[in-house]
């Protein structure tokens, strides 16, 4: 395959996978963060102890974290189908991929809420607040630097998930490296693909440890 | 202003109970310095924080400015929006600050403002009022990262007022503070209580803060309140843990043959130069054995540890002097049995002396 042959189905699969991509982290933020701070809240010992909801919440999100991404996509063929209307195409993958990533970001969620100070929820407590100003002035503020993290750490897990996507039916950098590099022996094909995610997944890391590094600055040191 | 009573408070810890507060009794007035110390482990913890409810007492009340606190509370773990608006008017400052380092100290400030629901000019104009009242005005643009401990300290009181408390708990507030900055820290809660007219209610380990601020203290321990009582009330108590502990006197006897008195001061008597009165009237020669004293709101408080020359029998006039004065005197060593005022058969000290 010659340069110019290459170029546009690169092109395009690079605008499925970062459309892919962007959809399915936002969708994946919304569900995950209020999960995550959910099974803070709920746990032993949080403002809204409840045990019950904890453990249902965790159990979901341990079998959505257990389950491998190329099973979980072939499984949730009816689910997409109801949602999408379809389950081809990159706009249908969306859904799998963010249902995939929904349970690993509620978990990072969790780990970054936990370790905001319980000091600084006392705090707010003896000032009368209440658990939604807790939530919206104290515990997402203050993990914020460990939240961007983690959806610096979810986007590129869902770069990976997106490639598996290309096997069932995606788009994308994935299914051209499939369809191209595989399926004809097209060992350049498939080397220029990994080298377009490799710069894709560093470029992301970059942003979001520079974001990261800029938050934690804020305040710690002199600026 | 802050009124506990039966207040009691049991943590359920795998299986075991932990009594942590055990039928507290406590009552601060409007306007004074309360201090609660104890140890770590006593329960002053657990105390503070029922207070403003942040713990839930087990059984008892907390009335805190005529509001029955407990009667408020929600269920389980959340508080309910009366029992939030009753903490709002109650302001606790924090042994480790508890600053949002997100934000900046201006910021810090306006939180509680927030809550409250205050319009962004007007916090703003409070907060920048507030750090002018703490000293801190020229901090408002910087993070709590880049200040110092007891400049925290100062936000974190200047976040405190913002609700225009009537009452401040402080909890531990200098124990994470060197000594300098703990007595500008104490100084300024002083000047707030006189200023504001600010009822303080707090909670120390250390006995220097009790003696530089309290206008009453009291004494927890295995949470229990063993002692407690206005510094002047707890001076005049014989044998009180607090008093001694407070203003300690050391020193012994420089010979036989001599009397150790401990000479309380508190109240009018300590006004007036009671020592030098006494060695001019009875022509006796007084000697300071130690002494601790201190200047509270003008007028002299404390102990002091004298000596008199000759045996208890030859020195009931001095010591009924002392005592007609309005001071306490205790005998280091205890009175002789049978000996108030009345001189002691004669062989007594001779047995004494035989024993020798």
């Amino acid at each position: 395959m010659t340069w110019s042959e290459m170029q546009p189905l690169l092109t395009q699969g690079t605008i499925d996978t970062l459309y892919m991509v962007l959809w399915s982290t936002l969708v994946t933020v919304a569900g995950g963060l209020p999960l995550g701070v959910l099974l803070v809240l709920t746990d032993k010992g949080g403002l809204l102890q409840n045990t019950v909801v904890n453990k249902v919440v965790g159990v979901i999100v341990n079998i959505g974290r257990s389950l491998p991404f190329i099973i979980l996509l072939i499984a949730l063929i009816p689910f997409t189908t109801w949602v999408v209307g379809t389950f081809i195409g990159p706009s249908a993958m969306i859904v799998p991929l963010a249902v995939g990533a929904i349970p690993f970001f509620a978990r990072l969620v969790e780990t970054a809420v936990r370790e905001v100070d319980h000091g600084l929820v006392e705090a707010v407590q003896s000032m009368g607040g209440s658990i939604p100003t807790i939530i919206r002035k104290v515990l997402l503020p203050q993990a914020l630097p460990s939240l961007v993290s983690a959806v610096t750490t979810t986007v590129i897990v869902l770069i990976g998930y997106s490639a598996m996507a290309g096997a069932v039916g995606g788009e994308g950098l994935g299914s051209k490296a499939v369809t191209y590099g595989f399926q004809r022996f097209d060992n350049q094909f498939m080397l220029i693909t990994v080298a377009l995610l490799i710069l894709i997944v560093t470029v992301i890391q970059l942003i979001g440890d520079g974001a990261v590094r800029l938050l934690a600055r804020r305040g710690r040191t002199s600026s | 202003m802050i009124t506990t009573s039966g207040l009691t408070k049991v943590y359920q810890s795998r299986g075991r109970e932990v009594t942590a507060l055990d039928g507290v009794d406590l009552h601060v007035r409007e306007g004074e310095v309360y201090g609660v110390i104890g140890q770590s482990g006593a329960g002053k913890s657990s105390l503070i924080r029922c207070v403003n409810l942040l713990e839930r007492p087990t059984s008892g009340t907390v009335t805190v400015a005529g509001q029955d606190l407990t009667a408020l509370a929600g269920r389980g773990r959340r508080a309910g929006q009366e029992l939030r608006r009753a903490r709002s008017r109650i302001g606790m400052v924090f042994q480790h600050f508890n600053l949002l380092d997100s934000r900046t100290v201006r910021d810090n400030v306006e939180l509680p403002l927030e809550i409250l629901g205050v319009s962004g000019r007007e916090r703003t104009r409070k907060a920048l009022e507030l750090l002018d009242l703490v000293g801190l005005a020229d901090k408002a643009k910087a993070y709590p990262g880049q200040l110092s401990g007891g400049q925290k300290q100062r936000v974190g009181i200047a976040r405190a007022l913002a609700g225009d408390p009537k009452v401040l708990l402080s909890d531990e507030a200098t124990s994470a503070l060197d000594p300098e900055t703990t007595r500008s820290i104490l100084q300024l809660l002083r000047d707030l209580n006189q200023e504001l007219g600010l009822t303080v209610l707090l909670i120390t380990h250390e006995m220097d803060v009790v003696k530089t601020v309290c206008d009453s203290a009291a004494l927890m321990r295995r949470g229990r309140v063993v002692e407690s009582g206005t510094v002047g009330t707890l001076l005049a108590t014989p044998g009180s843990e607090l008093a001694h502990a407070l203003f300690p006197v050391g020193g012994t006897a420089s010979g036989p043959g001599r009397t150790v008195v401990d000479v309380t001061f508190h109240g009018d008597a300590a006004a007036r130069p009671v020592i030098s009165q006494l060695s001019r009237t009875y022509n006796i020669d007084i000697s300071i054995l130690g002494a601790a004293m201190d200047t509270v709101g003008g007028r002299q408080i404390g102990r002091m540890r004298i000596e008199l020359p000759g045996r208890f029998e030859e020195n009931v006039v001095p010591i009924g002097f002392l005592r007609e004065q309005g001071l306490q005197a205790e005998i280091v060593g205890g009175e002789p049995a049978g000996a108030t005022g009345i001189p002691a058969p004669v062989s007594a000290p001779l047995t004494e002396e035989v024993a020798k």
